[in-house]
């Protein structure tokens, strides 16, 4: 960690000797181990160590970025001057400005990110978990005809962040995790596929494999079966994995770099009442183990939370230095990766839990869907136009009936949010972007 | 370039060796980001565990085999003046500005990447090749009143700068704003199943999702796609015969070899209506007994190859004009661009977004609609394609192809197609 510390140091150092009046290093190493099976035999191993830098500067008001995994002394030097080069390219842009070196974080929060047994588990170990998973998908259930595979990968990052503006920051993190994907023969030569998976910083917080397994394969059959359903305007429950890309989609629109584009759909509409009362969305950096968890920015901005939409309002948007200029507004010390070309990111994005159990956002559904997986890129964010294909089942006097797929279902995503009428209690951390299962009131759905 | 200021110069290098073992159908993978002799082969001792009791073998003498020319690039657009490069989007800046009062924001980028890549195999192969690649993208926000609408274009190749005397930066500009006005007027889509005619070109991502995937050999070696155990069969109407094609001059999805060193020649994959090849990877070949392989592609040496698409069209028929094939249909939707789409290869359902289309009534285009998703299921909606046009294109796109957490570039083909039932994503009921 020191080294990288030292490396990013001296190369802000070096930068700022070469003519930079401010610069950004990030610089990093990892490592990382996939592995996958199928029929239980190893199908893929697959090992590496990677390393990089990437550095921002700015001289004058002209800024370039540019990226390097050819750490060399020799070759660093060349890429430096490379930098600088593509710097005196850019027009000057006035807004393009450091933080204010006040606004650096002084101290790192320790978030526990990082679990020292992740590296230690080889491949013959990583082996027999994916084993063990896939073995208990297939013994599930004997119309769990074959596997699409179980894969185990676990990586470590570490990372440093050096700014000529005085900040130094180190962090580290561990990330693994199993996933199974069983198939099931349906007729016509269709096949049923199910997928399920564990995965968090640290190893002892992985669901068992045969859990893992199991689960697979109970999703693959619950499609048997599924086909198209009429056209009609319905109530949808999302299940929390399909209710995460609708938040991931509000993401992208509350990134600062999409609003000053006027490409979101929620530009203009700070302090506007986007949906129900009872609907708050939040980027929360420092919950404890969580994926998407910082202490810093990629400006060097100490992290912190910010409530996005609270009780239904349009609170802010998120904004590194940049964006928040253009919009005339406070940074929310959202920089992404430091030495990126500058723009916003989201650390752990969700929708706050509800109170409701999921099972009662059926109740009181004569005739609905019940989403669990979507497919697609049907997005606008412009106008917020939201269309994508869907497999899940219909929701007949308030219970889940038949599986149905092959349709879609459609609806600005603006009156989605508005339309909202229910949130679980059902909230999991497993990614970065997060959310409940969610009930809106209605959408249109294609079908035959 | 943003709003017409050239915002940020970016660029960066990236280099490495990837290094595989194969042992039946087992892979061991390993990768360093250096070229240094010993982190490489602490690669290769790592990939090599995987491969069950082996020991060392002799040592194999490779001989290096030429590949074909198949891409354009006289002058790499890499290695090309950076004013020249500003010049290019300041010229789309211009060109969708000046379409319209209306057009409020332009935004432009154009990248170039130069790739180098050797393989090396242990059965004698030993082949270079160097893998140009330009592509302009622009996107236009239109205004008018409280209403915003966005439209973007996109093209280039494997090319250099000389793209750009065929097709003018200011083409991009142009299209980018036409769509974003076209969509001010755009009204709800209908929903249901309903004829739609997909025009010439982009409309190739049909194929890529509906039928591309589910032919990509590991798939059906393991028995997890709808066209597993199919070969021989019918699996679309007489009319259809779909090409994957490597050998494209200068198109975007083309490769003078593969990424297990290998030569590829044209795929016949559908042809008139039947299924009769996958694309196969060296380990998929072996399993079904074929002599050639050639569809082994990676995103970079951090990754193993796998079956992959290249360029995928269907053949011209002999329907006509797209005005011809449009005049049969009596309520539907003419879809004329598109933004992506994605497949479940295991039961064959695939989507694809439309960001341009129109309804068509009585045999004529009337009103533009709202960008919808069109789904449908492989095999069904192939066996329902009723009319082939005769004017076969390609699509100049910037298409990108994302399999197991691996992008590469891809290119499609279609001529005007008419497919009796798609679902349509609308709103209206």
């Amino acid at each position: 960690m020191q080294a990288l510390a030292d490396l990013a140091q001296h190369a802000v150092e070096r930068l700022r000797a070469l003519g930079a009046d401010h610069c950004e290093v990030g610089v990093a190493s990892g490592r990382e181990l996939e592995v996958s099976v199928r029929n239980e035999a190893p199908e893929l191993v697959k090992e590496a160590l990677s390393s990089g830098m990437s550095v921002r500067v700015i001289c004058g008001e002209r800024v370039a970025t540019s990226s390097t995994t050819d750490l060399d002394p020799d070759a660093i030097e060349g890429f430096f001057c490379r930098v600088l080069e593509m710097a005196r390219l850019s027009e000057p842009d006035p807004l393009a400005l450091p933080p204010d070196p006040k606004e650096l974080a002084r101290r790192i929060r320790s978030l526990d990110l990082f679990d020292p047994r992740t590296d230690r588990i080889d491949a013959a170990t990583a082996l027999r978990r994916a084993q063990r998973a896939e073995r208990a998908a297939r013994r599930h259930d004997r119309r769990i005809t074959a596997s699409e595979g179980a894969s185990f990968g676990r990586s470590s990052a570490i990372s440093a962040l050096a700014t000529s503006g005085g900040f130094l920051g180190t962090a580290a993190g561990t990330y693994q995790s199993l996933a199974v994907q069983a198939i099931a023969d349906d007729e016509g030569g269709k096949k049923r596929s199910g997928v399920y998976w564990t995965g968090a910083r640290f190893v002892e917080e992985l669901e068992p494999p045969a859990a893992v397994g199991r689960e697979a394969a109970r999703r693959a059959l619950r499609f048997l079966g599924a086909r198209k359903i009429e056209t009609a305007r319905l109530p949808v429950v999302f299940d929390r994995e399909a209710a995460r890309s609708l938040v991931g989609l509000v993401a992208s629109c509350v990134l600062g770099d999409a609003v000053y584009r006027g490409r979101s759909f929620l530009a203009g509409k700070l302090g506007e009442q986007v949906a129900p009362s009872f609907v708050t969305i939040v980027d929360d950096p420092h919950l404890p183990r969580a994926p998407g968890s910082r202490a810093y920015d990629g400006e060097g901005r100490a992290t912190r939370k910010n409530v996005v939409i609270r009780n239904g309002v349009l609170e802010t948007f998120l904004l590194d230095t940049y964006s928040a200029r253009k919009l005339d507004q406070p940074p929310t010390a959202s920089a992404a990766g430091g030495g990126s070309i500058p723009h916003a990111t989201t650390s752990n994005f969700f929708l706050r839990n509800g109170r409701k159990k999921p099972a009662s956002l059926l109740r009181g559904i004569d005739r609905g869907l019940y989403v669990v997986r979507m497919m697609g890129f049907g997005f606008d964010p412009v106008t917020g136009n939201f269309s994508r294909g869907a497999e899940g089942f219909l929701i007949e006097g308030g219970a889940c009936t038949v599986p149905v797929g092959e349709i879609t279902i459609s609806r600005n995503l603006g009156e989605i949010l508005a339309d909202i009428e229910a949130v679980a209690n059902d909230l999991d951390h497993r990614t970065a972007i997060a959310s409940p299962s969610v009930r809106v009131a209605e959408m249109t759905v294609a079908g035959t | 370039m943003e709003d017409g200021r050239i915002r940020v110069a970016g660029g960066g290098v990236d280099l490495g060796v990837g290094v595989r073992v194969v042992a039946g159908e087992a892979v061991g993978y390993a990768y360093a980001e250096s070229l240094e002799e010993d982190e490489i082969a602490e690669a290769a001792d790592t990939a090599a565990r995987i491969a069950r009791g082996g020991g060392g073998g002799p040592a194999v003498t490779v001989k290096r085999r030429r590949a074909p020319v198949r891409y354009g690039a006289e002058i790499s657009a890499v290695d090309a003046d950076g004013a020249a490069r500003v010049a290019l989007l300041r010229q789309a800046d211009r060109a969708a500005r000046r379409a319209s009062r209306r057009i409020v924001r332009v935004d432009a980028s154009l990248v170039a990447v130069h790739k180098e890549i050797l393989v090396a195999s242990s059965d004698g192969a030993f082949v270079a090749d160097r893998q140009p690649m330009v592509r302009i993208g622009v996107s236009a926000v239109a205004r008018r009143g409280r209403r915003t609408e966005a439209g973007s274009s996109g093209g280039g190749g494997r090319r250099g700068l000389e793209y750009f005397d065929e097709v003018p930066a200011s083409f991009h500009g142009e299209e980018a704003a036409r769509v974003a006005l076209v969509n001010l007027d755009a009204r709800p889509a209908p929903a249901g199943q309903m004829p739609v005619v997909l025009a010439a070109g982009d409309a190739g991502i049909l194929l890529h999702e509906a039928v591309g995937h589910g032919l990509e050999a590991d798939f059906n070696r393991k028995r997890t796609s709808n066209y597993t155990d199919r070969i021989g069969k019918k699996v679309a109407s007489p009319r259809v015969t779909v090409i994957d094609d490597p050998t494209v001059p200068g198109a975007r999805g083309s490769i003078n070899v593969d990424d297990e060193g290998e030569v590829p020649r044209v795929h016949r994959l559908i042809v008139g209506g039947k299924l009769r090849n996958y694309m196969h990877d060296r380990i998929s070949a072996r399993y079904f007994g074929r002599k050639r392989a050639g569809s082994g592609r990676r995103e970079s040496f951090r990754h193993p190859p796998m079956p992959r698409m290249t360029n995928t069209y269907m053949e011209a028929g002999e329907d006509g004009t797209e005005e011809d094939i449009i005049r049969t249909v009596s309520r539907g939707i003419f879809a004329r661009r598109f933004s992506g789409g994605q497949v479940n290869i295991s039961n064959g359902d695939f989507v694809f977004s439309l960001v341009e289309g129109y309804l068509i009534e009585n045999g004529r285009i009337t009103a533009p609609l709202k960008g919808v998703n069109l789904i449908g299921n492989g095999p069904a909606a192939m066996e329902m394609v009723s009319m082939v046009g005769s004017d076969f294109r390609f699509s100049d796109g910037m298409w990108t192809c994302g399999k197991d957490g691996q992008s590469v570039p891809v290119g499609v083909g279609m001529p005007t197609i008419k497919v009796d039932a798609l679902t349509v994503g609308g709103t209206e009921v």
